[in-house]
């Protein structure tokens, strides 16, 4: 707010830190992409193969909990620092959820 | 611009309070709509009582009965308790964290508005076929069968200022995170602080399942859908789960800052570091967590099978642990203390007792097979009535007389103030204590009379007497604060004396933009570390004088609630009225063509400058 513009010169060692370091995250969410079509493609196997649907719903929906979490992390960078309270309040919120599904399912539906 | 009081106009007034972004004058709106929802909800009370004082009343009828209950707790709960806690809120929190104001001025505004027209609305009912007469639940098998708007008018109503509560909750959570002043750490907040954090993190869990089921409700009544209807396929309980998930966060919402107020006023007035502070902030955190998996307990007789009640009893016991916790450090924080028993003091010892009788009677609730007895009699009544009132209300009170020098830099009688005290803490224990006999006599609640020979004749007028106490107590708030406005006599800085945190820091009257620089935090109650470091300013600079950006004031929010307002007359008069379609677009095109002028129009607000800060003036004009 009050704070003059700086304007910082970054030194070489720096510079070649950040390059490593966006390698390494790029290396990362390419894997995870190929990762999460090589799921997609079980799922869409487990399907097409015709398994019995006691299996095949399990399978699926414990694939799209990875693929959440794969997302959140590698894609919308909650691995990174600072992202503390995001996690946090993404897992409190996640878990009432969680909760309230398994209420319903246990004690209205069953 | 500046909140000294100049001289200005009626109607520049009326118009700065309209367009206002700055949660100083944000604070006064929701005391002043909070309050007078407060009194429109003791009336209703007021009403109860007369009918109850005698058996075979016919003061009311019995439909009107209902109405009126259903509207006391609708209203005390959603449109008196909240706004007055978001109004402590939003006075007290930006200026204990040096922050210059919240993170969303706009949206702090919005969030008040859209409360503002809810509230209106749902009290139209009175004047537009009847109020809603399902009771504050509002259960489905009930509400979907009653005749008449007033359910509409419920849904509807509580969907638009429930939109502004998740506002405000969700404003503050990110205001607490990201502006804190340089060296407030988590750990070092003060209690209020922090417990309006928790309090935010449970509206932001807790509202949208309320959103959720008033749209089912809405569908269900309005457009003829079947969620609740068990003859269709749906399944009434629904509701029930849906309303106790919001539900019972809800009543953790409602009391969780009044602990933070009271842990305020206790350290100040003991004139003690608060007791185990870090105990007392991992309590908070616990209470807010376990809130979220104990709302069963509210419907163990609806059949949910012997598992489901047990797991929900023990987790609904458990509460009782950080809740303990709690009021043995306030205990130990007066314990060796040099206590000082002004007004807010004597409201925050009262509530110990008080809270800690409404929590023994919880935990008594919280076995299911006593509550098989309890269920639906006055001793639910006595019950709630002491957590919400005797630590809900006592801590509003409390709040009130310990936080107006920091609102208005004027000060409340304190004789006056401690008249009302004890009035109101007679009157309160005379007329909920006894409800507990009455309950276990047999009496159910929300009837609308009963026989006289039936035995609760003079219990029932007792109890009726103590709320004619309480009346009188809040007609002598009310001529305690005309009197303290018409007098308008300063008291500056600190007024109490032994402030503890940065909040009293501030010079009164409180600058436009609170703090010419940020603080620099040194410790917890950091205000009392300056004053024992000797240091006249009260606080320690973490940056030198510079421009503050500040944001301009916008009427864009009151037009988005009002369309929302307008929209909600025609959703109510769907298929009845050939105007309703047309009404229902016309309140929503006002809402979105608002919501567009704000996204296309930049305003990028203004800046106070640097030379206009060091002058005398202070950056006024």
């Amino acid at each position: 707010m009050a704070h003059d513009v700086q304007n910082q010169m970054r030194t070489k060692t720096e510079f070649e830190y950040t390059r490593r370091r966006s390698a390494d995250e790029m290396r990362g969410q390419v894997t995870t992409f190929a990762i999460m079509i090589f799921l997609t493609l079980i799922a869409f196997t487990a399907v097409y193969a015709d398994f019995s649907p006691n299996l095949v719903v399990p399978i699926i929906l414990l694939l799209a909990v990875i693929q959440v979490i794969m997302q959140l992390y590698y894609f919308m960078h909650m691995s990174h620092k600072g992202h503390e309270n995001a996690k946090f309040f993404l897992f409190s919120g996640a878990f009432v959820a969680f909760l309230t599904v398994l209420t319903f399912v246990t004690i209205i539906w069953w | 611009m500046s909140s000294i009081a100049q001289k200005k106009g009626f109607g520049a007034t009326l118009w700065d309070y309209l367009t206002t972004v700055d949660h100083k004058k944000i604070a006064i709106l929701y005391l002043v709509t909070g309050g007078f929802f407060f009194i429109v909800g003791g009336i209703e009370a007021m009403l109860i009582r007369i009918q109850l004082a005698k058996p075979d009343n016919d003061f009311v009828s019995a439909g009107l009965y209902n109405e009126i209950i259903t509207m006391h707790g609708t209203t005390m709960i959603f449109l008196a308790a909240m706004p007055l806690i978001f109004a402590f809120m939003n006075a007290v929190v930006p200026l204990q964290i040096g922050a210059r104001d919240v993170a969303f001025p706009f949206l702090n505004s919005l969030g008040f508005w859209m409360f503002f027209f809810g509230g209106i609305f749902l009290n139209l009912s009175w004047f537009l076929g009847g109020a809603p007469d399902a009771g504050w639940t509002s259960y489905a098998s009930l509400s979907l069968a009653s005749p008449g708007h007033g359910i509409d008018f419920y849904a509807l109503g509580l969907q638009i200022s429930g939109g502004g509560t998740l506002i405000a909750g969700i404003n503050f959570l990110v205001t607490i995170i990201n502006m804190r002043a340089p060296g407030m750490t988590y750990m070092r907040m003060p209690l209020f602080t922090w417990s309006t954090f928790v309090a935010s993190a449970l509206i932001l869990f807790a509202f949208p399942p309320l959103t959720v089921g008033l749209f089912l409700m809405i569908f269900d009544r309005m457009f003829d859908a079947n969620f609740f209807d068990h003859t269709m396929g749906g399944n009434t309980v629904i509701w029930e789960h849906l309303f106790w998930i919001f539900g019972h966060p809800e009543v953790y919402i409602l009391i969780l800052p009044m602990f933070g107020v009271f842990s305020e006023i206790f350290a100040t007035f003991s004139r003690k570091r608060l007791f185990g502070y870090s105990a007392m902030v991992f309590a908070t955190v616990l209470i807010g967590f376990l809130g979220f998996m104990v709302w069963a307990h509210h419907m163990f007789t609806t059949g949910l099978g012997a598992t489901a009640n047990a797991i929900f009893a023990v987790a609904t016991m458990a509460i009782a642990v950080p809740t303990g916790v709690k009021i043995f450090n306030w205990l130990l924080t007066m314990w060796g203390g040099s206590i000082k028993f002004t007004t807010a003091m004597l409201y925050a010892v009262a509530f110990i007792p008080m809270f800690v009788i409404g929590g023994v009677t919880g935990v008594m609730q919280a076995s299911a097979p006593l509550d098989y007895q309890l269920h639906d009699s006055y001793f639910i009544v006595a019950h709630f009535h002491y957590v919400i009132v005797g630590g809900t209300v006592l801590g509003l009170l409390a709040g009130l007389h310990f936080y107006w020098p920091l609102m208005f830099n004027t000060m409340l009688d304190e004789t006056l103030g401690k008249i009302t005290f004890w009035l109101f803490l007679i009157g309160f224990n005379l007329t909920f204590f006894i409800q507990h006999f009455l309950g276990l006599l047999g009496m159910p609640r929300r009837v609308f009379t009963y026989g006289a020979d039936q035995g609760w004749d003079l219990f029932n007028l007792i109890s009726s007497f103590g709320a004619i106490f309480m009346a009188v107590a809040v007609t002598i708030l009310l001529i305690n604060i005309v009197k303290t406005i018409a007098q308008n006599k300063a008291v500056g800085r600190d007024p109490w004396g032994d402030g503890r945190t940065l909040e009293w820091a501030i010079p009164q009257p409180v600058p436009f933009y609170n703090f010419k620089q940020t603080p620099l935090v040194r410790g917890l109650d950091t205000f009392w570390i300056e004053k024992q470091e000797g240091n006249k300013e009260g606080m320690t600079y973490a940056e030198p004088v510079g421009d503050i950006h500040m944001p301009h004031n916008s009427f864009i929010p009151f037009v988005m609630a009002f369309g929302l307002f307008v929209g909600a007359f025609g959703a109510l008069y769907n298929g009845e009225q050939a105007w309703a379609v047309p009404v229902l677009i016309l309140g929503l095109l006002i809402t979105f063509l608002s919501m567009g002028t704000r996204s296309l129009k930049d305003d990028l607000g203004y800046h106070i400058h640097k030379e206009d800060l060091m002058d005398k003036k202070g950056g006024k004009h």
